[in-house]
């Protein structure tokens, strides 16, 4: 089966720091892949290249078959890669329900130019997306007065309307309490599991990675230095010491 | 419910004081045309854009009007307001290509650049321009009438007046749709933009050539009413005077733009009358006044809506890297 994404020799460097080391790397459809890494590995460097925000400079990158290593980000999205951030990236100064109605706008090509925006989305779609997440009671809300867990949401909601094939979600947990982590990390994947999106997410929580990911790979130094089971990787000995410092 | 009305109440309380004080004809119908350049300026403002040249735009359309009607004496005041509406975002459209893609300082300075290109060139070349006496124009007909001065500043006025209205409608709807907000959600995250798949430099360049038509509509208008243009219409000291206005009258709703054009063209004429040495110091306070009691202008003021608290900006793709 081809693989929905699949990296070639992907390199990037920033002067003398190695940031992706010659990176192979497939993903096939249906996986929840969960990236590890200490600080600085290159996991971010990885997404960046994959989401067309950084340039490698080598090496290619394929995703549903088509090559897209020159491809801006907002071609990879057309194509059906869907992405949010570690910090939220939000319209600070727009409501929830508007974010998430340009979002479809965009999706359905109503960019149009004297239509109300509510007018050019189906209302039901946009109620329903924030019942999915637990935002319908936000949705009057100015983005910038969210509390951080909410933003995670929101952010990711926003790559979710696109309805993309892959979503691709850097630190889904990071800065959420930690007792509300398992919560938002249920609601996410509920909503790719009803959508049937294949998913990667960066996450530094151990019991997050074995509890929601299929596969998970482990980054090292800009390589991936373990790719496998959950159970595999986190046994791994070089994982141990250097990703999870045990 | 009070934005909805206010451009009605504006056209109606303009058209009724210029009928009431035919000197104040032209005040109003100047007040009217800077109005529309400040709502060119506000919009990019919702984009977080600010341009310090703008005038330019509204220089040129007007040198392109009084052009016109040199040549073709005839022609219609309405086909001249047209006119400038065109011929702002023809220019809008060319510049736009290359000034879209910087922001901040770069983009305010270039605009800037620009502007004082156009005013230079306008002083220099003597036979084309007037140079600095600038270019007359007779008073053109309107809606096929050769009217004397009282009864085309009446016309002129109510058209205006009207225009305004149509003016705020199509402004606000276009604030409304999805490329209006796509535009004020530059102002925020163009990062978030683009991962929508919207590309940020065509929504700026949609809003950039529809705040030049704007500032070319303004031209036309201005260029009607006085029968001359020079290049100080294009000066950098009007753009900033544009910007103030538009700050004056708050970016949340079109009408803002005309509310700051009427209250800093009166505040103008009635400080320079009563304390002609010293009426940049009247303004200066009156602005200093209105930070404080109407942060977010006068049109949200009067809407009495909040100015949105600052917030923890959002940081980017690239720092997360």
């Amino acid at each position: 089966m081809a693989a929905l994404l699949q990296t070639r020799g992907l390199t990037l460097s920033f002067g003398g720091v190695v940031a992706a080391d010659g990176i192979d790397f497939d993903l096939q459809a249906g996986e929840r892949l969960a990236v590890i890494g200490a600080n600085g590995a290159g996991k971010t460097t990885f997404i960046n290249m994959v989401t067309g925000y950084v340039k490698p400079t080598a090496g290619k990158i394929s995703f549903d078959g088509k090559d897209i290593t020159a491809l801006h980000p907002r071609q990879i999205v057309q194509l059906g890669m869907g992405r949010s951030f570690q910090l939220p990236q939000l319209f600070l100064e727009q409501t929830v329900q508007e974010s998430v109605q340009l979002a479809v706008a965009a999706r359905t090509r109503q960019l149009r130019l004297l239509r109300p925006l509510a007018v050019c989305v189906d209302a039901q779609e946009i109620q329903q997306s924030l019942e999915l997440v637990g935002l319908a009671h936000r949705a009057h809300h100015l983005c910038g007065s969210l509390p951080e867990g909410h933003r995670k949401l929101l952010d990711i909601v926003m790559a979710l309307v696109l309805r993309p094939k892959l979503l691709i979600m850097d630190e889904p947990t990071s800065g959420v309490a930690a007792d509300e982590k398992h919560g938002l990390m249920d609601t996410i994947m509920k909503a790719l599991d009803q959508r049937g999106v294949t998913s990667i997410f960066v996450e530094h929580d151990a019991d997050i990675v074995t509890q929601y990911a299929t596969r998970v790979a482990a980054w090292i130094a800009g390589r991936i230095a373990a790719d496998g089971p959950p159970e595999l990787v986190m046994s791994n000995d070089e994982v141990k010491s250097v990703v999870l410092g045990h | 419910m009070v934005l909805r009305a206010l451009p009605w109440l504006i056209a109606a309380l303009t058209l009724a004081l210029g009928l009431l004080f035919a000197w104040l004809k032209t005040p109003l119908i100047i007040a009217l045309s800077y109005g529309l350049s400040a709502l060119g300026v506000s919009m990019l403002i919702r984009a977080g854009q600010v341009s310090f040249g703008h005038a330019g735009f509204t220089c040129l359309a007007g040198y392109a009007v009084v052009a016109v009607s040199r040549a073709w004496p005839q022609t219609d005041a309405l086909l001249l307001l047209l006119l400038g509406v065109v011929a702002g975002g023809l220019v809008g459209a060319v510049t736009g290509l290359f000034v879209v893609r910087y922001r901040g300082i770069f983009f305010g300075m270039l605009n800037l650049a620009l502007s004082m290109v156009l005013f230079a060139v306008l002083g220099k070349f003597y036979n084309l321009t007037g140079g600095t006496d600038g270019l007359r124009m007779e008073r053109p007909p309107i809606f096929g009438q050769v009217l004397e001065r009282a009864g085309f500043e009446t016309s002129l006025l109510a058209v205006s007046s009207l225009l305004v209205v149509a003016t705020c409608w199509v402004v606000a709807r276009f604030y409304a749709s999805p490329v209006g907000q796509a535009l004020t959600a530059i102002k925020s995250n163009e990062v978030r933009l683009e991962y929508l798949g919207i590309s940020a430099k065509r929504v700026f360049f949609t809003g950039y050539v529809a705040s030049a038509a704007l500032c070319g509509f303004s031209g036309g208008m201005f260029a009607l009413i006085q029968g001359l243009v020079t290049p100080e219409m294009g000066y950098w000291v009007r753009s900033g005077e544009y910007v103030f206005i538009a700050v004056l009258g708050g970016t949340l709703h079109p009408v803002g733009a005309f509310l700051g054009a009427l209250a800093f063209e009166f505040l103008k004429l009635f400080a320079a009358a009563a304390l002609t040495g010293v009426w940049q110091l009247v303004i200066g306070v009156v602005l200093l006044v209105l930070i404080f009691v109407a942060p977010a202008g006068l049109v949200a003021w009067l809407a009495r809506t909040r100015p949105i608290p600052p917030q923890q900006p959002a940081g980017s793709a690239q720092d997360q890297a």
